[in-house]
């Protein structure tokens, strides 16, 4: 197999039939080098379904309320259901073993925002601390609201980056900037950036406290949100979510006087349901493209097999000569596997190669809502090279094998 | 050098067997120059095919320098065709992408001899067949003479006992026949067997011996006097 003679008389053959090795070549290559590009796209896909859903901590219930559909104990029809801070102090102090984060919400639906003659429109909400990570939100500069600006009422704003792109147009640093925020003239201490992209970079936050009393509010909220803590297994999680999520229900339908089956008064959203079925799309499209590959490689040995069958058959005669003056099976054998799985090597590298050089180059470029970081794993490329070049021997053996058994006086009876 | 007793041969073809040996009984000595003729279908290439080891008997025996030619393995009678046997076949068969050189080396590559003491003594033996020039040319750019002189040249290569050729002439014009027979004639007064199936009875008289077929028998088998074709070259 090592022997040096033996490689010589390979090369020989291989650089003397310079079209049947290129095509040969080719083939393999182009099977590995598209193996490669799938991969690469189904990576691409998955990880942009994942990052669409990245922009909320995966692990989030919200609670709104809505009006009531059913009537229940001598309350009526079409009662619209308020929440008040009591309802959010009391359910998170119930709750608190499944709480990881929690923040209750006094949206204001659009406030006029003014920054010297710049102007906006944006959603205003006044929040909790802890509804910086409830959003997955990072902060870009200075802090987000804290529990001194809910105690001391301070009109303190934290602004989302696309609002400081808008309104601070001559890059002007918003930290410690006024700004005018329906009416009232807030202290800009943040700025904050948030995976889900520009529409959830269009909000400002400020402290409920200050909100509530801004608005007149009272007590009321508008809504809460929690995300819940981590557990090991995907399903646990599911679980205790949907525990949580059943329990929270329960205990303010009781509070509120709603009945335990209305539709319409409590909204609920639990992300984590949500985030299942995102991973069973994932999953289906990642099975989809192993489908593909599979096929592909399965394409692939029979291509291979293929060309193995077709070069045994043309090289009858040489194999006759061959036999006629003394090369023995077993050397008929190694010599066309030798040069398959020679060709096969190298051909398969060189694809497998230019198919991550491709990646590596358009990848940046083809960044896309659904496609992202279109990346091959080598080691699966390896993985699924290896089995190309083993089936392609396995293949190329039977062919071998046969013509090996070929007495010399057929195959030289050709002409 | 060779002893055939008694030998059968019938090949199937389809439901009907042909028989195509009858009980052949053949001995050559070292040294002689034997012409094997008949007709189509009287055996000929069977026969010879059978002493080259590219077949096998039915019936008979067949010993080939001593070693008795039965139920050989492929492996064994690979070794045995490169050490005892050069063949010349009538389409040459020379491989069509290695040079006149390199043709002529492969026995000696499948005796595992190395590529240099290989490739001497390949063009000593081109030198012999007065190709040494062509030792670079692939066969397509050669005349059929040359490419038979080529084939002899890489029959002689491993020094076989015995010289088997096919036809040797069958696809050459009549000047180029008789030089080809003359390079055997040399050979064959070097103290080379050769043995040579032909139908072309001018050939067959080049040789010193000639041995008809016919229906699978031997008809006659008659030493005669050889002729030179060095007369009419």
């Amino acid at each position: 197999m090592f022997s040096i003679e033996r490689w010589q008389e390979i090369f020989e053959g291989l650089y003397k039939n310079k079209l049947r090795t290129a095509l040969t070549g080719v083939s393999v290559a182009s099977g590995i080098f598209i193996l490669v590009i799938l991969l690469g796209a189904g990576n691409g896909i998955q990880n942009g379904i994942q990052k669409q859903f990245e922009q909320d901590a995966v692990n989030r219930v919200s609670v709104w309320p809505g009006v009531t559909q059913k009537e229940y104990n001598g309350l009526g029809v079409g009662r619209s259901v308020q929440l008040h801070n009591a309802d959010y102090d009391l359910a998170t102090t119930l709750l608190k073993d499944y709480i990881e984060y929690k923040s209750a919400i006094f949206s204001v639906w659009s406030g006029n925002i003014v920054y010297k003659k710049e102007t906006g429109t944006y959603r205003v909400e006044g929040v909790h601390p802890d509804y910086q990570f409830i959003e997955n939100a990072s902060m870009v500069k200075g802090r987000f609201v804290n529990q001194s600006d809910n105690a001391n009422y301070e009109k303190n704003v934290i602004i989302g980056q696309k609002v400081a792109n808008d309104l601070f147009k001559n890059g002007e640093d918003p930290l410690g900037e006024q700004l005018n925020v329906s009416g009232m003239i807030y202290k800009v201490v943040g700025v904050y950036s948030d995976p889900g992209g520009e529409r959830e970079e269009s909000r400002v936050f400020i402290p409920i406290a200050t909100a509530q009393k801004a608005y007149s509010a009272g007590d009321s909220i508008r809504s809460m949100a929690f995300t819940l803590k981590k557990s090991g297994q995907f399903d646990n999680a599911v679980a205790e979510s949907h525990e949580f999520t059943q329990k929270l229900e329960t205990f303010l339908k009781a509070r509120h006087t709603i009945a335990p089956d209305d539709q319409g008064a409590l909204y609920i959203n639990n992300s984590l349901e949500q985030a299942k079925n995102i991973y069973i799309i994932t999953g289906g499209v990642q099975a989809f493209f192993w489908f593909v590959g599979i096929c592909t490689i399965i394409a692939g040995v029979v291509g291979v097999g293929n060309i193995m069958l077709i070069i045994v058959k043309e090289r009858t005669k040489e194999i006759g000569i061959r036999k006629a003056l003394g090369a023995s099976p077993i050397s008929i054998i190694t010599m066309i596997l030798q040069e398959a799985v020679f060709i096969t090597v190298i051909a398969g590298f060189s694809g497998l190669i230019f198919g991550l050089i491709v990646w590596e180059i358009v990848g940046p470029y083809v960044e896309a809502d659904f496609f992202t970081r279109p990346e091959v794993d080598f080691n699966v490329a390896v993985t699924t090279l290896v089995i190309l070049i083993v089936a392609g021997a396995f293949a190329g053996f039977v062919p071998a094998y046969r013509a090996a058994k070929i007495r010399p006086i057929v195959a030289l009876r050709g002409e | 050098m060779i002893e055939i007793k008694d030998l059968h041969k019938s090949y199937q073809m389809g439901k009907n067997s042909l028989h195509v040996l009858k009980g052949i009984n053949f001995d050559v000595k070292e040294g002689e120059f034997v012409s094997i003729m008949g007709s189509s279908g009287s055996g000929k290439s069977t026969l010879l095919n059978i002493i080259g080891i590219l077949d096998e008997t039915d019936e008979g025996s067949y010993t080939l320098d001593n070693v008795p030619i039965k139920n050989l393995n492929e492996t064994i009678a690979s070794q045995y065709r490169n050490k005892f046997l050069g063949f010349v076949f009538q389409s040459f068969n020379l491989i069509n992408y290695k040079t006149a050189l390199d043709n002529v080396a492969l026995p000696l590559y499948y005796q595992g001899m190395a590529r240099k003491e290989r490739m001497e003594r390949s063009m000593h033996y081109l030198e012999k067949v007065g190709l040494a020039n062509w030792a670079k040319h692939l066969p397509n750019e050669m005349s059929g003479g040359q490419k038979q002189r080529v084939a002899i040249a890489r029959a002689l290569a491993s020094d076989p006992k015995v010289l088997l050729a096919d036809e040797p002439t069958g696809a050459l014009d009549t000047k180029t026949s008789y030089e080809v027979m003359e390079l055997i004639q040399q050979i064959n007064d070097e103290g080379k067997t050769v043995l040579v199936v032909t139908h072309e009875p001018d050939i067959a008289d080049m040789t010193k011996r000639i041995v008809y077929l016919k229906d699978g028998q031997i008809e006659s088998d008659k030493l005669v006097n050889q002729i030179r074709a060095s007369q009419y070259v």
